[in-house]
């Protein structure tokens, strides 16, 4: 763990706290792009140069702006009058906290992680690359032909219906 | 001379103490990069106006030293002197960060370009990816400027540039994605070195192949539209909405605005040079003795000069042109150039790869064109409510 790190870690949850606790919704959606722009340093710390560059391309470039235009497009992006943090969230983030140190105690003695460190291969974007175009195809096109259907239905729901109907 | 900046560097470094000398040779490095690219914005600026003026039949300035040569220095000045206004209702702290934002990244985008023989600031194994993901974070920064100045004509400025900006990704990657494929890299050095030998006299860049030049075309009518060049400039529309997502913004911000924008025009025009253009290699084999870093920049500054003359000649397109052309003309074509690439790939060298390649990169481009024109009737135009 170096200083690094923790100062990724830190930027990487204060700014999730922030997308969840400021009023004016524009502005949470901001906080959230910085923390997917942290989780993007935190991989290209751990040396994974693909994952993070693509973290940025899909989150940053796609995600923040989609939720950016959903907000606009719904609420106009109003500020909220009373504040979202209520005193009844202090039960909750102590519960959560409680689960949070159960769950990580049994985590932490369980036998069933590996306790020697194994050397990370290092894995180029080209060897990603190979084993995404052979080993894993069918999972890819899978994936592929599922989002276009999502896209063809987002579009025909979109559509406005000039036959018929309306 | 081909690596006396390269030298230059390795003598500076080597005047720091040791302990400091990796620190010391990324500071350099970064300092000539931003250097060399803002003094070339300071020269485009000039060329620009003085390239529109010529072309709207005026002399452009002339004021500022000889042949207005000083004029980027006067608007350096004037634009650090200006007063800085901040709308009352505006969002401050984003206000404040929209114009970083914005030219971070842009800068941060030139680390990957070899403009020159071992001349990349960082030679990244996914290269292209980076620069890509980080022209992303751009679009967060022109909404950030839009909607922070609560004025409803930066916020349609804004919500136009998204919309292009995203509609227009798609056909710019996907053109760019025919170079990886051939080469099988995403690191832009090793692009370079697939494109740096020669056919005869003739240069084996990618744009002197039909997936390549199809490709390339495809790639800087997009990148015009990632930049908001004219004819794409309807986020900025002055005859609209006045200057779209910075209308509320003064002084040297507004520069910054200006200097992001440039910057990412160079940027984007040296990846093209890099995928299609061979990067820093000569154009003719009997040509290399002159410095690469010298053909980097010349083909930049043509590339440049494209965009000006592009700018004097077009008018603006229209929203729903803007729409119809990037989703129904280029990403079909954009497409169909990757699966030519692949035939280019597999096929064996000769006159019937030519052809084939040819006809394929023709045909659907004569086809779509037709199609998409047949619906329409040009004829006069008609006003539905300034009729008089």
């Amino acid at each position: 763990m170096s200083a690094g790190f923790y100062v990724i870690a830190i930027l990487i949850v204060g700014s999730a706290v922030a997308a969840m606790s400021l009023r004016n919704l524009v502005h949470c959606a901001l906080s959230l792009a910085v923390t997917f722009a942290g989780l993007a340093l935190a991989y290209l710390q751990l040396q994974a140069q693909f994952v993070g560059f693509a973290q940025v391309l899909v989150y940053v470039g796609a995600v923040a702006i989609l939720i950016v235009f959903a907000i606009l497009l719904t609420r106009g992006g109003d500020s909220e009058k009373e504040a979202i943090l209520s005193p009844g969230w202090v039960w909750g983030l102590g519960i959560a906290a409680l689960v949070f140190v159960v769950a990580g105690g049994a985590v932490v003695s369980s036998k069933l992680l590996p306790t020697v460190q194994r050397a990370t291969p290092a894995a180029t974007v080209k060897q990603i690359g190979d084993q995404l175009m052979t080993q894993y195809i069918l999972p890819l096109e899978v994936i592929g032909l599922l989002l276009t259907a999502a896209l063809i239905g987002a579009v025909i729901i979109a559509m406005r219906e000039t036959e018929g109907g309306q | 001379m081909d690596l006396a900046w390269v030298n230059l560097k390795h003598w500076l470094v080597g005047l720091a103490p040791a302990a400091a000398q990796p620190w010391f040779a990324s500071l350099i490095t970064v300092a000539a990069l931003i250097g060399a690219f803002a003094s070339l914005f300071a020269v485009t600026t000039l060329l620009e106006r003085k390239g529109l003026g010529r072309m709207q039949n005026r002399y452009g300035p002339n004021r500022v030293g000889p042949f207005g040569l000083l004029q980027p220095i006067a608007d350096g000045v004037k634009s650090l002197t200006k007063e800085d206004i901040v709308p009352r209702s505006a969002d401050a702290v984003v206000h404040f960060l929209a114009p970083m934002v914005l030219v971070v990244p842009v800068f941060l985008a030139l680390a990957v370009l070899p403009v020159g023989r071992n001349m990349a600031a960082v030679d990244l194994d996914a290269g292209v990816l980076f620069f890509f993901a980080v022209g992303a974070a751009t679009e967060l920064a022109v909404f950030m400027a839009g909607w922070s100045s609560r004025n409803k004509y930066s916020m349609l400025g804004a919500m136009r540039a998204l919309a292009q900006m995203i509609s227009y990704e798609l056909p710019l990657i996907l053109s760019a994605v025919t170079v990886i494929m051939a080469v099988g890299s995403l690191s832009t050095t090793e692009i370079v070195r697939a494109q740096s030998g020669y056919w005869g006299i003739l240069p084996q860049w990618h744009v002197l192949t039909p997936w390549g030049f199809a490709g390339f075309i495809l790639f800087m009518i997009a990148a015009a539209a990632e930049s908001n060049r004219s004819p794409f400039d309807l986020p900025e529309g002055e005859s609209e909405i006045i200057a779209g997502y910075y209308i509320e913004y003064s002084g040297f911000k507004f520069a910054l605005f200006f200097l992001g924008e440039y910057i990412g025009m160079f940027a984007i025009s040296g990846l093209g040079i890099t995928l299609f253009l061979g990067g820093w290699t000569a154009p003719l084999s009997f040509l290399t003795w002159i410095p690469s870093w010298i053909w980097f920049f010349g083909k930049l500054l043509a590339l440049i000069c494209v965009f000006i003359w592009v700018r004097g000649t077009l008018p603006r397109l229209r929203m729903d042109q803007l729409m119809n052309f990037a989703w129904k003309f280029m990403l079909p074509l954009a497409l169909i150039n990757i699966v030519i690439t692949g035939l280019w790939r597999f096929m064996p060298p000769g006159l019937m790869r030519w052809a084939v390649c040819a006809v394929l990169v023709v045909g659907p481009y004569v086809l779509l064109g037709q199609g998409l024109f047949r619906g329409n009737k040009f004829g006069p135009r008609t006003y539905r409510f300034a009729d008089s």
